[in-house]
Formats: structure tokens, sequence, C-alpha cells
């Protein structure tokens, strides 16, 4: 197709939108009756409920059911596919990483977010300050692979290097090192890419917690002589442990589900793999179907507790 | 970021106090704070600028160099963007537009209909409708992964009518890809629209009703406009989702050149030509440049947007 052709079809599918919705809502409103306000909440609602049913019920539904089910989507095999994902050494590496991810990346991405916000809060440069460290929120995992996989860059020791890290390296006399290669430390440092991302998250949250702390009592600990670490231990951290939860919370739903960076990184090789990227292996690579549907069902159970946690603490911030 | 940055419900804070009495409140503004936040921000900026650099250096230099030796040996070319926007085994001007056909019906769509669907469980009476509203709600937990193989089959076999994936597909195989991105989308843009619909104060809508303005009317000519910074605060923030979306794209776009975006190649090249430094440093930030400059100019209403709306459900 030509690039004109694909605007065209944008036009088109946009146009057809547009005027289709246009045509229910003009004929919903035409009538102005008891059965009016019926057609009218049918219009508002039922393209997006349909939809939901559609794209996201339906297919939750039907995944769990096929993860009891072979590769072929055949017969019933009970709880195989889920035997496999807790014997094989293969998934075991890939749980064992998951874990990983899901745990150091929220807290060292909260971690460095609060420090930030702490550190720049009422800074002369706070909104440069502010932008530098959330631009990584705006660009694809993809691109913030790539940018990584330039500072980790592996050349031979003795030839001049184009990677930033092992420039260090040698500059301070060590060798260079494979750093996506070399098991196990690989995960770790595939795990920074995300926090560089999410850092920025964590930080643009906390500070407006930390700035809606209430003046006085920043006041009455300073007058009773707190300051710097334990004004930021007993005082800061205290009044914005809500919003840290959500931080965490919501930082570890989204880490559980990545699976951009490995795939752009080490295409899920030299033990890298995670569950949301050997979902992909398994259901679109290796034809798994049944398997691939396990490790999405496993994927599910796995963020509800979060999610309904992350939830209550959101309501608690809400109801302050 | 629909699925995978639930993250935005997340901004429940309340908004900063501005009337502070900031020299009661100044910090500890001593030089070793301001030399850490220094130390971090040039952490945080390096990796960016390293690969920028690069993508202005000639080849050879590239790959013989570290780009930290630009600063002694300075040289700039524009070879390499014109290397992958026209070269005919990169070729991303074609994945550029692939992008953009992808990225705008993908946010109009669900942001009209939920919008619409969160008047609706705003402000319209109808059985059921705190029901419906929560089964909504939890639709935002399942992760996008769950509904692939289904949703994949359903497209390739549909009940009826031709099949929606692959080239001969109407519209060479675009819809599946902005269906797909419409759904996922829509919990959590119903979600976040209803918070914001709820603030607008109930009275406005009974004096309207007593007017004899119906819903159609209310919606169009009073809603729209209040919620205008609310609905481009999430059009942003979907803008960006999809434009960054890597899963959806492969997986209903099946990695075709006719519909797969700039990521999906970027990832590509990624694999096949690693050691390409001098294409890879420009592809990335021609992919990057669009949601770049879309967050720097929109940064504040995004912010603001996203803080203000989920304070009171």
């Amino acid at each position: 197709m030509s690039v004109g052709a694909k605007f065209v079809q944008m036009f088109i599918a946009i146009g057809a939108f547009v005027a289709v919705m246009g045509v229910i809502l003009f004929l919903a409103d035409r009538v102005r009756n008891r059965r009016g306000e019926i057609l009218q909440t049918i219009a508002f609602l039922l393209p997006a409920t349909v939809m939901i049913a559609f794209g996201l019920l339906y297919p939750a539904v039907k995944t769990i059911y096929q993860s009891f089910k072979d590769a072929n989507d055949r017969s019933f095999v009970g709880l195989d596919n889920y035997k496999t994902i807790l014997t094989s050494s293969d998934q075991l590496n890939v749980l064992r990483n998951t874990a990983l991810w899901v745990i150091v990346t929220p807290v060292l991405a909260t971690l460095i977010g609060l420090v930030y916000a702490v550190l720049i809060d009422r800074a002369r440069v706070e909104k440069l300050a502010k932008a530098l460290i959330f631009l990584p929120m705006a660009i694809s995992l993809v691109g913030a692979s790539i940018i990584w996989k330039f500072v980790y860059d592996y050349r031979a020791t003795e030839n001049p290097q184009i990677g930033l890290l092992n420039q260090i390296l040698k500059l301070v006399g060590l060798d260079t090192y494979r750093f996506l290669l070399t098991e196990p430390w690989n995960t770790f440092f595939l795990i920074i890419i995300m926090v560089w991302v999410q850092a920025g998250f964590a930080m643009t949250v906390l500070s407006a917690a930390i700035k809606a702390i209430p003046d006085d009592i920043i006041e009455a600990a300073r007058l009773d002589g707190v300051g710097g670490m334990r004004m930021f231990r007993f005082i800061t951290v205290p009044s914005i442990r809500p919003s840290l939860v959500v931080v965490l919370t919501t930082i570890s739903i989204t880490t559980l589900k990545v699976f951009d960076i490995v795939r752009t990184t080490t295409g899920g090789n030299f033990s890298t793999s995670v569950l949301a990227y050997e979902f992909y292996v398994q259901s679109f690579r290796s034809f798994n179907t049944g398997l691939g549907a396990a490790l999405a069902t496993l994927l599910f159970v796995l963020v509800i507790p979060i999610v309904i946690y992350n939830i209550r603490q959101m309501r608690q911030l809400e109801s302050r | 970021m629909s699925a995978s940055t639930t993250p935005v419900a997340a901004v429940a804070v309340p908004s900063p106090a501005t009337t502070t009495t900031a020299e009661a409140k100044k910090r500890l503004t001593s030089p070793w704070a301001s030399f850490a936040a220094a130390v971090i921000a040039i952490l945080w900026t390096i990796p960016t600028a390293g690969l920028l650099i690069s993508s202005f250096r000639p080849e050879n230099d590239v790959k013989a160099s570290g780009w930290w030796n630009f600063f002694t040996h300075p040289s700039v070319t524009l070879d390499n963007y014109r290397a992958v926007l026209k070269g005919s085994d990169t070729d991303l001007a074609t994945y550029f537009v692939n992008s953009i056909v992808i990225t705008l019906p993908s946010v109009i769509i669900p942001i009209t209909l939920a919008t619409l669907a969160a008047y609706a469980f705003a402000w319209m009476k109808f059985p059921g409708r705190d029901l419906l509203f929560v089964a909504v709600f939890a639709m935002q937990i399942v992760p996008i992964q769950v509904t692939m193989i289904p949703l994949l089959s359903a497209y390739v076999k549909p009940l009826l009518g031709p099949s929606l994936a692959g080239a001969d597909a109407p519209g060479g195989g675009f819809y599946t890809i902005w269906l797909s991105h419409s759904i996922f989308a829509l919990p959590l843009a119903i979600f976040l629209l209803h918070n914001f619909m709820k603030e607008i104060p109930a009275e406005l809508i009974e004096a309207a009703r007593v007017d004899g303005a119906g819903h159609v009317k209310i919606f169009t000519r009073i809603m729209l406009p209040l919620m205008a910074p609310a609905i481009a605060a999430f059009g942003i923030f979907q803008f960006l989702w999809v434009w960054n979306d890597l899963l959806v794209a492969l997986v209903f776009g099946g990695g075709s050149q006719e519909v797969s975006p700039l990521t999906v190649r970027l990832a590509e090249l990624s694999g096949t030509r690693d050691q390409a430094w001098h294409l890879l440093s420009a592809g990335a930030f021609v992919s990057l440049i669009v949601p770049l400059v879309v967050f720097l100019s929109l940064q504040r209403y995004f912010v603001r947007g996203l803080l203000a709306g989920s304070v009171k459900g």
C-alpha cells in the first residue's frame, strides 16, 4: 500500500467512525420521551461495553480455558502446562528472573525518585531538573533499550571502546565486561533500563506528595531542631507513605507486564527471559498455545493481588 | 501505556498548595544536596546524549571510537539519518508513516467512546449501572497478554466476513491494530474520565435538564467543553502509549512492512544489525522525536490533568 493509500485508509476509518457515532447520537436525540432516554443510554454505553466484552472479557475467559489444553488447543491436559512452568528448568529460570524484576525495579526506581524529588524540591531549576529525569518516560522501551545497549556495548579490552561503561572499566584498569551476556548479572543490567524509565514516574508523583505536606508540620519540626536526614526520615517519608505504596505497586504491575526490553536487548537469550516475554515466545514463536495461555494466566494471577492492594491504597489516599 | 501503565490512576495526590510560605519551608539547599541531584541528573541524561551525538557522527567514527571523542574530534553528518529514512534495507520513512496511521485512530476512537460511556456512568440513570461500572473498572486488571491468543484467532477467523488479519485484509490489516488499541484503552479511559465527570456540579446538569436539554445536548454543549482538559490529558497519554507500543503491533500486525510501526522495525534492527550503531542511533531518534516533542510541549498539561483527575472519585 502506498503512503497516500494508508492515509486515505486512516481518514476513511476516522471519518466513518465519526459519521456513525454522529448519526447515532443525532437519532437518539430526536426521540424525546421515556423510550428516548433508554435509546440514549444505549447509544452512549453500548459501543464501549461491547468492545470491552469482546476484546477483554471473552478473551480472558478463553485464555484461562485454553491454559488447560495442549499445544494445539485440541485435548485437555489438566494442569500439565502449569506443571511445566513450575518444573522445567528454563521456565523456573523465567520465574526467578520475573521475581527479580518485580522486586528490584520498583524499589530502586522509587528510592531514586524519592531522593531526587527531595533534593530538587524548591530548587531554582526544579522544572528543568524534573524534565531531565522524566524524559525517559516519554520514549518507547524499544528506544530506551537501544540507548542502553549502546552504553553496555562490548569490545575486547585491547580495542578502542564505544560503550561508555566498558570505557570506564578500561580507564580504571579492568577488563571489559559482557554486560548483556554474562549470567546471572545480565538480568540486573536489563533491570537498570526499566529503573531508568520508571524513576521519573516515581519522582513526579512523590514530588507532588511532598509539596502537599502541610507547612505547619515542617515548621514545627524545624523549630524542634529537626533537619536534614532526620527530617527526611521522620517527617517526609511517613507523611507520604500512602503515595510511596501506590508508586511501588504501580511500578510492580507495569514491570510484571514488560516484555519490550528483554526482546530488544537479548531476545530472551542468556537466561534473561521473563514471564511476559516467555508468553510471547511460546504463543507466537513456538506456537504452544496451551503453555502460552498458562503463562498469560499466571501473569494475570500474579497481577491481581498487587492491583487490589494498589486500589485500596489509592482509595485511602483519596479519602484523606 | 494504558494496560502497562495503569500508573496514571496512581497519581492520586492532593494538588500542591500554591501559596506556601516558601521561605519558611526552604529545604536544605546545602551544596551536597545540589551536588547529589546534579549527579543523578547527569547519570540520567548521559545515555541519551551519547546516542544522540553518535547519530550525527560519520559511520567510521561511530564504529571506531566512543561518542565522547566527538568533543575532541568533532565532525557532523546527516548521512545516518538519510540512510535510515531512505535506505532500502531500513526504510524507516515507511514505518514512520505506519506509526502515524496507527496512532491517530487509536487515540480518537477510544477517547470518543470512553467519554460517552463515562457520561452514561456519571449522569444517566439505568438499572445495574453501578454493577456495570465496577465490571468495567475491574477489566483494567486484565493484562493485554491474556487477551492476545483468542483475539488473534477471532481476527483471523471471524464469525462472519473475511479475515481481518494479514495483507489481504480490508484496510491492509490496520483495522485489527486500531480495534485492539481502542479496546485496551477503554477501561482506564472510562474510569479516569468518569472521575472528572463526577466533579462537575450536579446542579449544572439538572438546570439544563429542566430547560429541556436532552443528554446529547448536555453532553456536547456542556460536558465536552468542561472536559476538554481531561480529554486532552488522556489523549496525550494514549498517544504516547500507542506510539511507543511494541507488543500489540507485533502480535496483530504480524511484523509486515505494510502495517508495522517504528518500534517493530527498530527492535528488528537491534536484533539483526546490532553493530550498525550509526543506523541504530539515528533510527532510535527518528522514533523518539515525535513523543519527545509532544511530551515536552504538553508536559504541564499532561501532569496537571492527571493529578487533578484522580484526586476524587
